[in-house]
């Protein structure tokens, strides 16, 4: 990991870059931003490590777990909402048996994730599926995708 | 050329999703089997996002013939081979597969500026761009007006801001002229934050160079050297094709040194933003730029004195620089016969919700909420009656479907407790609840509140909590007056914008359904029918067939029956999920 890490750091340095697009390389590269990454550049660059919890924290985009092998996106922007984006959301949930809370499975098949808006709201209610568009949709075909999904897995 | 056959099928997102690849392989296999010759072309494939057109009724297939063009819907593979057939070979269309009068009323009473050329030119190449004298309005600028020029013809054409606010942009810009200093910022935002609108992601994907053009034009104007644009990382090909778009106009000497053949120095810098809505906020978009967490400062001292990186700095939207280069090359005149007194030219909106052709629209200022949701929008789907219309997103506010006469500009939007914002626009109907409308929002705003200033933080945090309980049937007595109470503290008391815009989808809701509070809390009913808690399933056994659909359907296994024996929901484990509700063929699930 290392090594991964100061290639990103070589690279931040001479783009001149800020914490943030320190921390957006880094999610590129690891799918999420470890503990140990944030530690590693708190050392090297003499910034709190607060600090770059404090920025990855507030920004949505972060995550400081590691992401499921796939990930479904529920889109719950306005023009989803109000054609029914949160009942295929709990019904994707229920179907995974994550609570409110969790996001993963803790088998790390899954990750069902809501974002504010993917912009594709003329064919709302939006769901990705390991970034496949699926557009005016409801719950059924996404729970259908989710079994094929497991099959596959086995 | 003339008489050439092209068939183009829709591979927009839209198109891809509807089956736009299925379409074209049975077109050429079609084509094969009957021996003529046509060429299959894809359409939208370049404008990968909201095709500006009607992408609800993919896959759209246009036939062109002999300078002819016949445009058919919801095209699918099977419906292929008899197009080929009738229409192809023996010269008939196929009528009742073609678009309706609506398809030509979508496009009727729209003007467009900013869009005109999104999805007609490939936004990948610059050519394409200049082809329609892209740029030129630049050169032209930047050879033979002086900066003062550039400012009293933007002010003269009336352009006010589009990400909400709506301040005059030649004012904007002449303040930024005046403040003193020798090195200033021009940063366009296209943090696009408001959930459930992409007019800007549609403007970047579909044609960067406009927004680069206008950049340039500013930056002149308020003699800035470094520009920055602020885009959302969730936005993927939208900060693609700006890159790449940028790397073109450095190649040809449109941005870098001494650009456009004169002695001004200008280039531009991407940054990610990397998701806050907050960041829409001027100042707490510059200390995202800055690599801070995003959070507003008290003004004074304004941007435009003191930015970033405490420079004098312009802000501007996405749609606002769009505007600039047609402006210029158009003159104010022209662009000012567009809209009301007050609100000069065109808006785009993202036309979504309950109608029947959503998509995005661009229309003059002054336009009737009833043209846009009728004529344009072809009315409400399934024979529902309209409720509300959402406009400005977690700012703004409903406008209640007796208001439909109103006109769509900055004054009279405010007017009536709603802001033009953005450019978002949903459209409600029966079976949206007006307090779960209210409740949404604000736990948007809840959740993208920075956290600085207390009646924010705190307050958004309370109205939320009121609205829970009042979804959730332990409303009281009162709490629509508390509500009221401590929107009105929100907003006068916030530090920045969110604050002070949170609490407007509550006011107006409220304002202009208080009854649906009222049911709420009262009478513990969602006369829509949408709050969970407040839903009971039961099965009308002397409807019920027995049949075991919803049986099957239910999560939570809390239908009981067998063959012959009609169905029973068990009330202790019923999730009020709704499932039962939606397969049951003979309406004998009862929501009340």
């Amino acid at each position: 990991m290392e090594n991964t890490l100061t290639d990103i750091l070589s690279k931040h340095r001479e783009s001149g870059g800020n914490i943030i697009s320190l921390l957006q390389e880094t999610q590129e590269v690891f799918g999420y931003v470890p503990k140990e990454a944030v530690l590693f550049f708190s050392d090297e660059l003499g910034i709190a490590a607060s600090r770059f919890y404090g920025v990855a924290t507030f920004y949505s985009q972060f995550r400081l777990k590691p992401t499921g092998k796939n990930r479904i996106t529920a889109c719950c922007g306005t023009a989803c909402h109000v054609r029914g984006a949160e009942r295929i959301l709990n019904n994707v949930k229920r179907e995974l048996h994550l609570t409110d809370e969790e996001d993963t499975t803790p088998d790390g098949q899954f990750t069902v994730e809501k974002v504010a808006c993917l912009g594709f709201c003329s064919f709302a209610p939006v769901v990705l599926i390991n970034g496949a568009v699926h557009g005016k949709t409801t719950a059924d075909p996404i729970l259908k995708e989710i079994k094929v999904l497991r099959k596959k897995n086995k | 050329m003339k008489n050439e056959t092209v068939i183009r099928v829709c591979m927009g997102p839209a198109g891809i999703a509807a089956g736009g690849k299925h379409v074209i392989e049975a077109f050429n296999d079609a084509l094969g089997r009957s021996g003529v010759s046509a060429t299959v072309k894809e359409r939208c494939s370049t404008h990968q996002v909201g095709c500006v057109g009607l992408c609800a009724r993919d896959v759209l297939v246009e036939v062109h013939t002999n300078g002819n063009k016949t445009v058919y819907q919801y095209v699918k593979p099977d419906m292929v081979p008899r197009i080929v057939e009738e229409h192809l070979v023996a010269g008939t269309p196929v009528r009742e597969w073609l678009v309706d009068e609506a398809y030509d009323a979508f496009y009727k009473k729209q003007i467009k500026v900013v869009l005109a050329d999104c999805g007609r030119i490939d936004p990948e190449e610059i050519d394409a761009y200049i082809a329609i004298n892209g740029y030129e309005a630049g050169r032209d600028v930047l050879q033979n007006w002086s900066p003062e020029e550039v400012i009293a013809e933007i002010k003269q054409s009336g352009l006010r801001g589009r990400g909400g606010a709506g301040f005059p942009t030649g004012v904007k810009w002449e303040l930024g002229r005046k403040a003193p200093g020798d090195i200033k910022y021009i940063i366009c935002n296209a943090d696009e934050g408001d959930p459930g609108a992409f007019m800007d992601r549609a403007v970047v994907e579909g044609n960067p160079h406009s927004v680069i053009e206008g950049m340039i034009i500013g930056a002149y104007a308020i003699n800035a050297h470094h520009g920055y644009v602020y885009i959302r990382a969730e936005y993927p090909l939208a900060v693609e094709r700006l890159h790449r778009a940028l790397t073109q106009a450095r190649e040809r000497g449109f941005l870098g040194n001494k650009i456009l053949g004169t002695t001004f120095d200008f280039d531009i810098k991407v940054k990610l933003g990397a998701g806050a809505f907050v960041c829409g906020e001027e100042t707490a978009l510059i200390a995202s730029i800055e690599g801070q967490r995003g959070m507003p400062r008290p003004k004074p001292p304004f941007p435009v004195n003191k930015g970033l990186w405490q420079m004098p700095t312009v802000i501007n939207n996405v749609e606002t620089l769009a505007n600039i280069p047609a402006i210029i090359r158009k003159g104010c005149e022209w662009y000012a016969s567009y809209g009301t007194e007050k609100s000069r030219g065109t808006k785009v909106f993202a036309l979504t919700g309950k109608i029947k052709n959503p998509g995005l629209i661009e229309v003059p200022m002054g336009i009737t909420l009833r043209e846009i949701i009728e004529e344009i929008g072809g009315g409400i789907e399934g024979g529902k009656s309209l409720k509300a219309v959402q406009t400005g997103g977690p700012s703004g506010g409903c406008i209640p479907a007796s208001m439909l006469d109103l006109n769509v500009d900055y004054e009279s939007l405010a007017k009536v407790g709603s802001i033009v914002g953005s450019g978002g626009m949903i459209v409600l109907d029966e079976d949206n609840c007006m307090v779960n409308m209210a409740q949404y929002f604000v736990h948007f705003t809840q959740e993208e509140s920075c956290g600085k200033c207390v009646p924010c933080r705190i307050g958004t945090k309370r109205l939320l909590e009121t609205l829970d309980r009042i979804t959730k049937g332990q409303g009281q007595e009162g709490d629509i007056e508390h509500l009221e109470k401590l929107s009105h503290g929100i907003r006068s008391m916030s530090l920045c914008g969110l604050g002070q815009t949170a609490p407007n989808p509550v006011l107006s809701t409220i304002k202009y359904f208080r009854d649906e509070y009222e049911a709420h809390i009262r009478d513990k009913k969602c006369p829509s029918k949408v709050c969970k808690a407040l839903l009971i399933y039961s099965i009308d056994e002397k409807v019920c067939k027995a049949c075991g659909v919803c049986l099957r359907a239910c999560p939570a296994k809390a239908i009981a029956g067998e063959k012959k024996v009609p169905h029973k929901i068990d009330q202790a484990k019923c999730v009020k999920c709704g499932s039962c509700y939606d397969v049951c063929k003979f309406k004998s699930v009862m929501r009340d």
